[in-house]
């Protein structure tokens, strides 16, 4: 099957004052169109550093990401912003709605930037499915983190994206929520046939997906394909 | 730890220090420049009246009065003014001027000023005259001309720049001409029924004590109805004038700081609500509720009084161009210097203030609960139901209302003031919620998603509706307002030049000259549309009572000038349009003259000289004795071009006395005007004319620098509104940062979240300026119609001018803001914290 993401030779440097730090080390891998992989490694090991690069939300210093064989290296912002919303979804640790919409509205987002019409009806049915279509009139303030999260994952979800970053979906969910949450996710995933990308430090998390690549220091040390 | 904890959030904390600064500046310098005048005044009162004493009135000296000079000694000099036309014979121009016929070294303080120099003493020993530079700039004079004043032609012997007490503005509606007393019975006009000024300057030796003297001949003066001044008296007067300048001056620069102040409350708004977590973490560390409010309010206070000292110096140094600007009105140099107690006066109301309005958002970290860490829900915070916060309102209030009062001096005009301005805040924030309503209620959803977003963005959670809405409406409706008075002031001067009113007075006419007068202006083709004779006379004697009776009567509070006044009276057997009998009976003609005359007076004239209906007035009517009961009050409009009158008298009685006459008329253009005006110089150069065109050219130059000192002002306001407009925006743009990265995340593109932007502020700046506008409008319709008494038409374009730069600015400003948004990466939404 072919690749929905390939990065070659990956590295990113940040400055910080006079002393250069690299976060990532020469990383190569790439990930199969509808495979489920997860990245887990210590905090601060350059994961989400990463994770940032293959969905193009940050530039490379060097080395090329290509994500459904288009190289992000060479588009610009608003060009990037336009494959994030074609093809990309997004699941972030703090759950990152827009606090200013309810959560119907962020729902919505994804597919209205894109101009499309009629939107409303096909947010309700995400809502419904994450277990929230009574909730769609209140704002982020007014949900629990589960359910803020629940409607970040019926947003990932709402512009049928081709690939899904996770980003510690459950880091700051407790058990209980955690483990609905993680069901909803997997659960979505498979019906969409999307390609997911989970970062983690939960082995627990990682041990349910097909494929864990463990970075240390910004390197990938190891890239196991679970049976 | 107050101090540690600032350390972030410099930008917000800048925004609020710029807020109160240029409030602060404005009022710094009013006051600096309020001691400045005060100590000009004391230092150079000399100079403005010009010598120790003056002694003056609209009659030639009585026998008593005559004695009284002669016996003061001293070096004297004597003066006669009067308006009359003067004529360059170069190229025929005539104007109305003030004529003074000057004899003895008047000034003995300060100087004529003149070019050449010499000229101010020169033109005294010859057929020579002083002519103001207004005069010789409009009719393009040079020195070594002549000019015909009455019957004499004079040589001009300089161009006066300055003269002792005299202020630009004096000099733009009666430039003086002075002349040698010498030649003034040779002009022949100084005739009986001239409207002719005597005074009499007096300096006497140094160390003379002038009070003590004046308390000697003070008992002659009244008695004989002389009017005096001495350097202490100007000193007071023109003080009194000044203080109500600065007073009015000092309240546009309040305006300013209380704009400066929405700025400062929202800036803490904000500021508060971010740091909800780190309060919500002290707290949960052991810091008490108290402990941890009074973190912040030192902060505050350090920070007020941080930008009340930058304001003062600020202040300080606008402090010196004031002098520049309001120099045409000063009737000296104004010298500046630094005002140390303005200074602090400023520093204090700064740090008084800006506390105030810091503590309506400061007093709700005492209600931030550690349990915030757990979740951030300041909304739930309920912070109208804290009792303390109604207290601090009516502070506020009570602080607004005490400092306008301090300035007023009338608790019924601060009040006003006070009222006025709550009102505008309210309604403005009414307007806010109400439009926040209708958004919600009539939301289109049929629109485009970016115009939704924009719309939407006015109602949501963290929304500067209110706040903006507030700040820009009251900027737009402080500038408009300008706008507006300005208009009704000029319209109100315009309105009698239009269509067939009289634009031309022509007075001082005497009797044998009326019928000569009158068949000049038929040749030229000029009717006359009123003809009004006028007699004078003397108020005797009020019920009985002598002049000293009745102002020693200490019940009753009367003007001097009542007796003092030289009364205009003119008769008729009925009203004209300006006047209406508001009370008594009015009564036309008087048909077997013998007894008791019957007049009117009019309403206000009366009040406040206690004249009651009934009362007996005896007038002295150049040496005839007549006795007059009052009959009825009018009410006069004295803004039309007509000639009105305090007294007005019955058809019957006053037909024999002397008398000059007035006449009306209308000329179709300035060159008829400028005709006729040349031939009735020449043929009766006693006779005064007044075209309205010139007074309105007058009158344009005088509201064009008024109006400069006005805008000075009122730039004040106007600039603290922009920055708190920028304040405003930027706050929101804090707020909005995340929001727009996420939106960059999700795929939006810079060109759709410009669009949000630009439609959110497009609504925000549209509501703000025209409830602004509507407000400025009610106002100023308010002006016209109680306090001018003139129809009030609104200029459109002016008006839409105003809106749409107000609604561009904020949209602008806007964009700016959020430029910087776009250049940052979407990366970061991963790295932030919840
Ligand atoms: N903007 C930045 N400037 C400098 N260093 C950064 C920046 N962003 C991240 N880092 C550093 O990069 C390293 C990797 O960070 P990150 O990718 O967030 O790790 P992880 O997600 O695995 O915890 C960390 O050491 C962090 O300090
Ligand atoms: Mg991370």
């Amino acid at each position: 099957m072919a690749n929905i993401l390939q990065l070659q030779q990956v590295s990113k440097v940040y400055r910080s004052g006079n002393r250069d730090l690299k976060v990532l080390d020469e990383v190569n891998f790439s990930v199969e169109t509808g495979s489920i992989l997860s990245i887990v490694g210590p905090s601060g090991s350059g994961k989400t550093t990463l994770l940032g690069l293959c969905a193009g939300l940050d530039r490379a210093s060097s080395g090329s990401v290509e994500l459904n064989g288009i190289r992000l290296n060479n588009l610009n912002e608003d060009q990037l912003a336009d494959v994030r919303n074609r093809y990309v979804g997004f699941i972030f640790q703090n759950f990152q709605l827009l606090p200013t919409l309810t959560a119907l509205e962020n729902v919505m987002v994804p597919l209205e930037l894109r101009g499309e019409k009629n939107v409303k009806n096909r947010a309700l049915d995400l809502l419904d499915k994450v277990g929230l279509a009574d909730r769609g009139h209140h704002y982020p303030t007014q949900l629990s983190g589960g359910e803020q999260q629940r409607v970040s994952l019926a947003r990932a979800f709402s512009n049928q994206p081709q690939i899904l970053f996770a980003d510690e979906p459950t880091g700051n969910l407790d058990a209980e929520t955690s483990e609905k949450v993680e069901k909803l996710l997997f659960d979505l995933n498979k019906e969409a046939g999307t390609t997911l990308v989970l970062v983690t430090h939960n082995l627990e998390l990682a041990a349910k997906t097909q494929r864990i690549v463990r970075i240390k220091g910004g390197k990938v040390v190891s890239d196991v394909v679970v049976s | 730890m107050a101090w540690r904890d600032s350390r972030r959030n410099y930008s917000r904390l800048l925004l609020f220090i710029s807020s109160i600064v240029l409030g602060i500046a404005a009022l710094v310098a009013i006051y600096s420049l309020g001691y400045n005048l005060q100590e000009n005044i004391d230092g150079q009162a000399a100079e403005l009246l010009g010598a120790d004493l003056e002694l003056s009135d609209n009659t030639p000296p009585t026998p008593k009065i005559a004695a009284l000079i002669d016996s003061l000694g001293g070096q004297q000099s004597e003066e006669r003014s009067f308006a009359s036309m003067i004529y360059f014979p170069k190229n025929a121009g005539t104007r109305l001027a003030q004529v003074r016929a000057l004899e003895g070294d008047f000034p003995y303080y300060g100087q004529l000023e003149t070019t050449p120099a010499t000229a101010a003493k020169s033109f005294r020993n010859q057929k020579a005259a002083l002519v103001d530079q207004t005069l010789m700039l409009q009719y393009q004079a040079q020195v070594g001309d002549s000019i015909k004043v009455g019957e004499v032609t004079f040589l001009i012997a300089g161009i006066l720049t300055k003269a002792p007490g005299q202020t630009g503005i004096a000099a733009t509606v009666a430039p003086s001409v002075y002349i040698p007393l010498s030649y003034l019975t040779q002009t022949g006009l100084a005739q009986k029924g001239s409207r002719i000024v005597y005074r009499y300057y007096f300096k006497f030796v140094p160390k003379t004590n002038i009070e003590q003297l004046v308390k000697k001949i003070e008992p002659t003066l009244e008695a004989e109805d002389y009017n005096f001044r001495t350097v202490e008296s100007q000193k007071q007067d023109t003080g009194r004038t000044f203080r109500d300048l600065t007073r009015f001056l000092s309240l546009v620069g309040f305006i300013a700081l209380l704009l400066g102040c929405v700025g400062v409350a929202s800036a803490i708004h904000i500021y508060i609500r971010e740091k909800i977590s780190s309060i919500a973490i002290l707290r949960c560390l052991g810091v008490k509720a108290s402990q941890a409010f009074l973190i912040y309010l030192i902060q505050i206070s350090g920070l007020g009084l941080l930008g009340s000292l930058l304001g003062a110096s600020l202040g300080a140094i606008i402090q010196q161009f004031l002098p520049a600007v309001l120099q045409d009105f000063l009737p000296f140099e104004l010298e500046t210097s630094l005002s140390w107690v303005s200074i602090g006066q400023g520093i204090l109301l700064g740090v008084i203030i800006s506390n105030l309005f810091a503590l309506l958002s400061l007093i709700s970290i005492r209600t931030i609960s550690p349990l915030n860490v757990l979740r951030e829900s300041f909304e739930n915070v309920t912070l109208s139901r804290d009792p303390l916060k109604w207290v601090i309102y009516a502070l506020i209030l009570l602080f607004v209302f005490g400092f306008t009062w301090l300035q007023m001096k009338k608790w019924t005009d601060a009040l006003a003031f006070t009222v006025g301005v709550t009102f505008a805040f309210l309604l403005l924030t009414a307007m806010a919620t109400v439009l926040m309503w209708a958004v919600r209620r009539f939301f289109p959803s049929a629109w485009g998603y970016l115009a939704r977003q924009g719309l939407a963005n006015l109602y949501r959670p963290n929304n500067q509706t209110i706040i903006l809405v507030v700040s820009i409406g009251l900027g737009t409706m402080f500038i408009c307002t300008l706008i507006f008075i300005q208009t009704i002031l000029l319209d109100r001067i315009k309105l009698s030049t239009d269509g067939d009113q009289p634009n031309m007075v022509l007075f001082d006419i005497q009797s044998p000259q009326k019928t000569a007068v009158t068949a000049l202006l038929k040749q030229q083709r000029l009717s006359v549309l009123q003809s009004v004779p006028i007699v004078t006379m003397r108020l005797e004697q009020l019920n009985g009572q002598t002049s000293t009776e009745a102002l020693k009567d200490t019940t009753t509070r009367r003007w001097r000038g009542l007796f003092s006044r030289e009364y205009r009276v003119t008769f008729r057997d009925s009203l004209i349009s300006s006047e209406k009998i508001v009370k008594g009976k009015w009564i036309g003609e008087v048909k077997d003259f013998g007894g008791v005359v019957p007049i009117s007076i009019e309403d206000g004239y009366a009040e406040r000289n206690v004249i009651n209906i009934g009362d007996t007035l005896t007038f002295n009517v150049q040496g005839t004795i007549l006795t007059t009961v009052v009959a009825s009050y009018r009410d006069i409009d004295w803004g039309g071009v007509q000639t009105n009158f305090l007294v007005l008298f019955p058809k019957g009685v006053l037909e024999e006395a002397p008398q000059f006459h007035v006449l009306l008329t209308h000329v179709p253009n300035n060159e008829v005007s400028a005709r006729f005006q040349q031939t009735v110089v020449q043929q009766f150069p006693n006779v005064s004319m007044v075209d309205l065109g010139l007074i309105l050219t007058v009158l344009d130059e005088i509201s064009t620098k008024i109006s400069f000192v006005i805008r000075f002002m009122a730039g004040f306001s106007i600039l603290t509104g922009l920055i708190v407009l920028i304040a405003s925006v930027l706050i929101s743009k804090y707020q909005r940062i995340r929001e727009s990265i996420l939106l960059r995340t999700l795929g939006a593109s810079r060109r759709q979240i410009l669009v949000i932007t630009a439609l959110e502020y497009f609504f925000l700046g549209t509501l703000a300026a025209s409830t602004g506008i509507l407000l400025a409008v009610a106002g100023s319709w308010a002006l016209a119609r109680f306090s001018f008494e003139t129809p009030f038409n609104p200029q459109f374009l002016p008006i839409l001018i105003v809106f749409l730069v107000v609604t561009s600015i904020t949209v602008i400003i806007g964009i700016v803001n959020s430029w910087g948004i776009l250049s940052r990466s979407p990366l970061e939404v991963l790295r932030q914290d919840g």
